[in-house]
């Protein structure tokens, strides 16, 4: 016993070593999964008020493009607005439109705290969390394209999985086409994301849009990815080799909205009963 | 050598310019800088072991709350703090350490500092990288990351020590 004692007392360095690089790869395996709660993150908040400073003063250098892309958002906005009105004139003598359809999305604007780009995982922490109504799951949109996932969230910040995360799969569409596909970051360009399982018989176009398709379980449908900037056919292969172009910049994000969807709970649901019934 | 009051600050200087100021620095993004593992490299010649790697763990969990990256900031330090002595003892400069020596540039010259730094930094980098990207799946864009990073960390590092000149104790 005394000669055991001994042994580890004088090979100390080497166990708490060991120990220590145990403990370390517990935790990185623990928080591997992307949508997974986690303990210790920077919706934490003295963690993310101080990177809220240091965005505070970041974000006055993207004070000019922000500008621009508020006011053209603002634009078209205002152009929707009058389509609805216009049409709303012509449907009100109609009966019998589902008002909770019409408005199952709501959107909270949000304050990006915290952006990265240049990792393989990366994550953006916004300035709205638990207190605005935002729960786990929630879509991030800007107004330019589709940006992740809330992941988890605390009283007033919560952290959103970038679609920059070599995990994640976004269900994307090509709007000319209309035929489905899987978008997926490569861990390279933070400017470019992949399309996946495109058949040979479509005939995508560079310059083609794409789009978030409407059997996405995060993305209200129709939201914009960007566009097709290079394709590839191999021959015998299966499908193509998509690249598009993100129509949002990553790198100058300063404001997100968070989008709630009213019905995505009861679309769950009746998902899961058939899911069951099939089993 | 006891650690003091200086290295508790600076324990503390070198985590907020890491996180608050070089967080946002990524050259043609590939090229990180991670400074605060200079502190780490400074820590006096004849520190306790245990004690090393404790702090390396400790610097390492706070770096990686901010990175979201939980425990692999944490991994890499132990791994490099773990390494530091048995490479000190092997690159060791004529006539060997004098009590209390600090492993600056101001003891052994640039050209002995960059032989005990650059190992283990690209040690500490390759960790990093190769665990983050979950393998060796990119093999050869993650060891372009790495060396990119290795070589600008190294030049902070040099740029630092010259700046700031660790006094000789």
């Amino acid at each position: 016993m005394e000669r055991l004692i001994y042994f580890f007392y004088q090979y100390r360095a080497f166990f708490t070593f060991l120990v220590l690089e145990v403990l370390c790869a517990w935790l990185i395996i623990s928080n591997n999964s992307y949508q997974g709660a986690q303990f210790f993150n920077s919706s934490n908040s003295a963690i993310a008020s101080m990177n809220n400073f240091s965005q505070g003063i970041r974000n006055y250098f993207l004070l000019s493009d922000q500008n621009t892309i508020l006011a053209e958002e603002n634009a078209s906005l205002r152009r929707e607005l009058e389509k609805n009105i216009q049409l709303k004139q012509l449907t009100d003598t109609l009966s019998g439109v589902d008002t909770t359809i019409v408005d199952r999305f709501d959107f909270v604007s949000a304050k990006v705290v915290n952006n990265q780009v240049d990792r393989y995982k990366n994550f953006i922490t916004i300035s709205k969390g638990a207190n605005a109504g935002i729960t786990p799951g929630m879509a991030v949109i800007s107004p330019l394209g589709a940006i992740g996932k809330v992941k988890v969230v605390s009283d007033h910040y919560s952290v959103v999985t970038s679609i920059l995360h070599i995990d994640v799969m976004v269900s994307a569409e090509l709007k000319r086409t209309g035929h489905f596909g899987t978008a997926q970051w490569k861990g390279r360009n933070p400017q470019e994301i992949n399309l996946l399982y495109i058949p040979p018989h479509v005939k995508p176009e560079i310059g083609d849009t794409v789009i978030t398709s409407g059997y996405n379980a995060v993305f209200p449908p129709g939201i914009m990815i960007g566009t097709i900037s290079q394709k590839e056919l191999d021959k015998e292969a299966l499908f193509y080799e998509l690249k598009v172009k993100l129509s949002q910049d990553f790198q100058k994000l300063s404001y997100v909205t968070v989008v709630k969807s009213r019905l995505k709970h009861e679309q769950d649901s009746l998902e899961q009963a058939v899911i069951k019934m099939e089993k | 050598m006891r650690l003091n009051i200086f290295h508790i600050i600076s324990f503390f200087v070198f985590l907020l310019y890491q996180v608050l100021i070089l967080q946002n620095v990524v050259l043609f993004h590939s090229a990180f800088c991670f400074l605060y593992i200079l502190y780490l490299l400074l820590l006096p010649v004849e520190t306790n072991p245990l004690l090393l790697m404790g702090i390396g763990f400790a610097m390492g969990f706070v770096v990686d709350l901010f990175y979201e990256s939980l425990g692999l900031h944490a991994f890499a330090c132990v791994m490099v703090m773990y390494a530091r002595n048995y490479w000190l003892n092997s690159v060791t400069p004529q006539g060997g350490y004098d009590n209390n020596a600090v492993p600056s540039m101001a003891l052994g010259g640039v050209q002995w500092f960059l032989v005990y730094t650059m190992p283990l930094i690209f040690l500490h980098h390759a960790m990093l990288f190769y665990i983050e990207a979950g393998g060796f799946g990119m093999f050869w864009f993650t060891l372009w990351k790495v060396i990119t990073s290795t070589i600008f960390t190294t030049l902070v590092i040099l740029i630092a020590q010259f700046l700031f000149p660790s006094r000789r104790r």
